[in-house]
């Protein structure tokens, strides 16, 4: 199913911008003008049950395959399917394509294509003034409108003049494009989504064959609803061609972005697969123990396909379980992971605590969500920081680091896993539902140039000589001895151990001496990670810190102050415990500082306390993203 | 260590380590330990090839006492980390160490899903019906009306079997024994280990400082004949002194009927320890002091596939069908483009 397509030159059979003498996909020269654009945000929104996250991410491959950079947010609610047509049911998809470089989905959307009263009342307030609505007039009967709350008919009464308005009957079209397929009236009205991915390809001048494909992987074993979808997908497309409503076709052209080969890859996906070569690169065996969890589980989904590369997935009765095996996976020598969301790591914390103390290498991804307790599950937030580094009791270090983007989820992966082994510690993973969920083009590795990731394991030892499991190395590790070996049999445990010899102790200073030794050896990756880089001037007026998802948003604003001239940087950290060494000088380098994070001030009381800086946080907790809007408008408020 | 041709014999001592042991004196955890280190020699496993995983509690103390590999770990989460290990390491043979507390308040999901998914694990309770390291409440094996530091008026909740527990749990080789009875306990700790599955084997265990004498009945010379019946598979439950006494079903129930007297052993219930069907088992586990005497030895031993076993069929299933992993194609099996 790997396909490759050029998206310069002229053999470019796909998705590539062709000029008026476009054929669309029924054969007919395309007749309408076509406009050129450096970027498109595009929203589809619709009930949960409406297929809106099948043809955002349609539009996203074509897009990608157009050669466009591109960036995603999917947007949905909790509940699998709540009420139809209702405020609450309504579930969303925006992308932004580009022919630049581009690091969010795009803060206001150019198109909206609603599929219903209730999502055009709740995504309206994001489309641009004179931005395209495109509506499902059928979904405006007097029940859907009183769902939404409309007292009148929008499309009617005015209310939507500032935007270009096209009420489509995507309903009643799509069932008279697919009649000649013989399906009921709920089968026929579930390719409505195909008929509206139709048009919005039009509207972009989108190729249609990928979708095609993806149709004939899908649903290839039910021909009849292959072909309606196939059927409402080109009448989608076909309508756009012949309405007198819409005047002009758009195109992005292809970004120049670094050459080389890409896919379009999920974060989740990218974690997983960063799991997978982590693996494979330090000789280890991946262990999972994960107990299903939005928005984790997909890594789990991810790495229970994979069997044939020895990838052992454990679906644990619990949290707990789920840490716990991947401790016992470590004992044995196994790459032993745990994914999961805040409300889990909640529950594991005592084990991880138990993790630092028998100084097992194990990974913690937290895949963040709204909280705290359920909170939001399907939404964004970076609220679990303090909980990643200080919410265990007793002093209990460990290293924590957070992944920027979809594509640096997969470096992220194994430069956790190089910590943990390197110093034999747990590490924790960062991400959010932002990231994990998001897409963007991701410059395909070769996995043979991906640096190994050493790992020892001590050899046998003869009958009478003592093995010392709490030896220590150059990074103070202890030895990583497996079961099995003749000679190493030794036990671990939470007890608080004797330094080098690992028997329990209870002696008040031995106790003190391995406190610090723990803080030391988390202190000490501080040394083998790389400096602080910033995106802008070393000195001058502002620096934004960021971290985790943020820095699209983070910094596509700080280059928008800059291309208006100000002395401002972007310092985004990977590393959060311990920071990269130069952090406070780093910080004192700038008039002021602003750290911008989506909770209530987490990294700034942080950088307060430990470098004395007068920082300022930027914060928002709504579940959402930063906009680009809002950053900017903050930065110019402090360098003004 | 071995480096010649012929294995070295191991002896029980071989299988000590070199921590001092600290239950307190006189406590029933002494024979256990002594008995595991007496039956492993037999086993042909070789120490460092076994892990001994426990809890929190002081028969999770147990580990740090044998030559092998082990983990301490904490509370109730042994069943779990156990699964973990032997899930990534199955030539390895690992056992649990848990007590009342440890393996059925907190940790009774872990138990419950181990016992479930059938790993090949030896999992070992022992069953002082008090919480000892925490110095004197009730646990949930502790009868109604137990007199605790908690419960200073008698415990009011109902308390848990744990062979009941096990067989609900559709566990593959159930059995019980008793600290002092050694012989029994060593046979018993043996067939568990040679059980392919999870063996889970409850020993009545005497904490003399907090909960002294809870077993007596089952200990005690004058009485253990009548207040305990040994299971034999294939053979009929007698017992008493004089073996004079033996178990009849009538209808679903047990009854204790006298031999002779017009009943003849071919009118007791015989054991039958690879029933099927957990029924029986289950029922002999409803047997219990004092009207009935208490069954020891094994429930129960069927033979079911192993999630350990399961997971690696798996795997080899999908080697044998796709070849082995090759990352560059994964990372390409998605659409993908390239740009000049």
């Amino acid at each position: 199913m790997s396909t490759t397509t050029t998206p310069a030159g002229p053999s470019a059979p796909k998705g590539q911008p062709q000029r008026a003498e476009t054929n669309g996909p029924a054969g007919q020269p395309g007749h309408k003008p076509l406009v050129e654009l450096t970027s498109a945000t595009v929203r589809f929104c619709g009930d949960s049950g409406d297929g809106m996250q099948l043809a955002g991410t349609q539009l996203t491959n074509t897009s990608a395959l157009a050669g466009n950079d591109i960036a995603t947010f999917p947007d949905f609610p909790a509940e699998i399917r709540a009420p139809r047509g209702t405020k609450a049911g309504v579930s969303g998809f925006q992308i932004q394509f580009a022919s630049t470089e581009i690091f969010t989905p795009g803060d206001r959307v150019d198109a909206l294509v609603a599929m219903n009263p209730a999502a055009l009342v709740t995504n309206l307030a994001d489309l641009n003034p004179g931005g395209a609505l495109i509506i499902n007039r059928d979904a405006f009967d007097e029940k859907g409108l009183k769902q939404a709350g409309y007292e009148t008919n929008p499309l009617e009464d005015g209310s939507l003049k500032s935007y270009r308005l096209f009420p489509v009957d995507m309903t009643r079209m799509t069932r008279l494009a697919v009649e000649s397929q013989g399906l009921g009236t709920k089968e026929s009205d579930r390719c409505r989504n195909f008929f509206a991915m139709g048009l919005a390809f039009w509207l972009y001048n989108r190729s249609l064959e990928p979708t095609l494909r993806y149709i004939d992987e899908k649903f290839g074993k039910r021909p009849a609803v292959a072909e309606a979808n196939r059927l409402a997908l080109k009448a989608g497309y076909n309508f756009g061609e012949t309405t007198e409503a819409l005047p002009s076709q758009y195109f992005v052209p292809a970004a120049r972005l670094k050459s080389g080969h890409y896919t379009n890859i999920m974060g989740n996906t990218a974690l997983a697969w960063g799991l997978m070569a982590a693996a494979k690169l330090s000789g280890r065996d991946l262990f999972l123990g994960s107990y299903p969890i939005t928005p984790a589980s997909d890594i789990l989904h991810e790495l229970a396909k994979h069997k044939e590369f020895g990838v052992r997935t454990f679906q644990a009765e619990d949290e707990i379980a789920a840490v716990t095996s991947a401790i016992g996976a470590a004992y044995g020598g196994a790459m032993g992971i745990t994914t999961t969301s805040g409300p889990g790591v909640a529950l594991k914390q005592e084990a991880i605590g138990l993790a630092i103390m028998t100084e097992l290498p194990i990974l913690i991804i937290n895949v963040q969500r709204g909280g705290p307790s359920t909170g939001l599950p399907t939404k964004t937030e970076q609220a679990d920081l303090l909980q990643a580094i200080y919410g265990r009791n007793g002093e209990s270090p460990l290293p924590v680091i957070a992944a920027r983007s979809p594509a640096d989820c997969f470096d992220v992966a194994q430069e956790a896993w190089r910590i943990a082994t390197r110093f034999m510690v747990p590490v924790m993973l960062l991400t959010d539902g932002y990231i994990a969920n998001g897409s963007e083009p991701w410059l395909v590795p070769d996995f043979n140039k991906l640096p190994k990731i050493e790992v020892k394991h001590p050899g046998p030892i003869a009958e009478g000589e003592t093995f010392m499991p709490y030896a220590r190395d150059e990074y103070l590790a202890r030895p990583w001895a497996l079961p099995g070996t003749p000679g190493l049999m030794h036990r671990i445990g939470g007890l608080e151990k004797q330094d080098i010899t690992g028997n329990v102790s209870y002696d008040p200073l031995n106790h003190e001496h391995m406190v610090r030794l723990r803080q030391q050896k988390v202190d000490n990756v501080a040394l083998a990670i790389p400096k602080q880089e910033v995106s802008g001037p070393p000195k001058g007026k502002l620096l934004v810190v960021s971290w985790g998802g943020t820095y699209g948003a983070c910094l596509t604003a700080v280059q928008h102050a800059q291309s208006q001239g100000l002395a401002v940087a972007h310092a985004h950290l990977r590393y959060l415990n311990p920071f990269p060494s130069n952090m406070g000088e780093l910080l004192k380098s700038y008039d002021k500082v602003m750290v911008a994070e989506l909770n209530l001030g987490q990294l700034n009381m942080l950088l307060r306390a430990k470098y004395m800086v007068d920082t300022v946080g930027y914060n928002k907790v709504q579940g959402r993203p930063f906009s680009v809007a809002e950053l900017v408008a903050q930065i110019n408020e402090l360098v003004k | 260590m071995s480096t010649g041709t012929t294995l070295p014999v191991l002896q029980a001592a071989d299988f000590a380590s070199d921590q001092e042991v600290r239950w307190c004196p006189g406590c029933g955890d002494y024979s256990i330990l002594a008995q595991m280190k007496k039956i492993m020699p037999s086993l042909g496993i070789p120490r460092e090839q076994t892990v001994f995983v426990s809890g929190i509690g002081c028969s999770s103390r147990f580990p740090y006492y044998m030559n092998t590999y082990g983990v301490h770990s904490i509370h109730g989460r042994a069943p779990a980390i156990a699964t973990g290990l032997k899930t990534a390491r199955p030539d390895l043979s690992v056992w649990v160490i848990t007590g009342d507390g440890d393996a059925l308040s907190i940790g009774g999901n872990h138990l419950m899903h181990a016992i479930r998914r059938n790993l090949d694990i030896n999992i070992v309770l022992f069953n002082n019906q008090i919480y000892g390291l925490t110095k004197g409440q009730y646990s949930p094996t502790s009868p109604l009306g137990k007199v605790t530091k908690s419960t200073p008026m008698g415990a009011v909740d109902n308390p848990l079997h744990p062979i009941s527990i096990a067989i609900g749990c559709e566990a593959t080789f159930v059995a019980r024994s008793i600290d002092v009875n050694i012989k029994h306990l060593g046979m018993v700790l043996k067939r568990a280990a040679e059980h392919r599955g999870t063996a889970f084997v409850e020993v009545y265990q005497n904490c003399n400082i907090f909960n002294d004498g809870a077993f007596a009945y089952a200990t005690d010379k004058e009485s253990k004949a009548d207040t305990v019946i040994e299971l034999e598979h294939g053979k009929p439950l007698i017992f008493g002194k004089n073996r004079d006494k033996g178990i009849r079903l009538h209808g679903l129930d047990p009854e204790i009927v006298e031999l002779g007297k017009g009943v003849s052993e071919d009118d007791l219930l015989f054991h039958d320890e690879k029933a099927p069907e957990p029924s029986l088992a289950y029922l002999l586990s409803r047997m219990r002091h004092p009207e009935f005497p208490e069954p020891i030895g094994v429930f129960r031993a069927v033979d079911r596939p192993r999630y350990d076993d399961e997971v690696s069929k798996q795997i080899a299933a999908a080697l044998a069908k796709k070849g082995p992993g090759d990352l560059n194609a994964l990372f390409n099996s998605g659409d993908t483009w390239d740009i000049e």
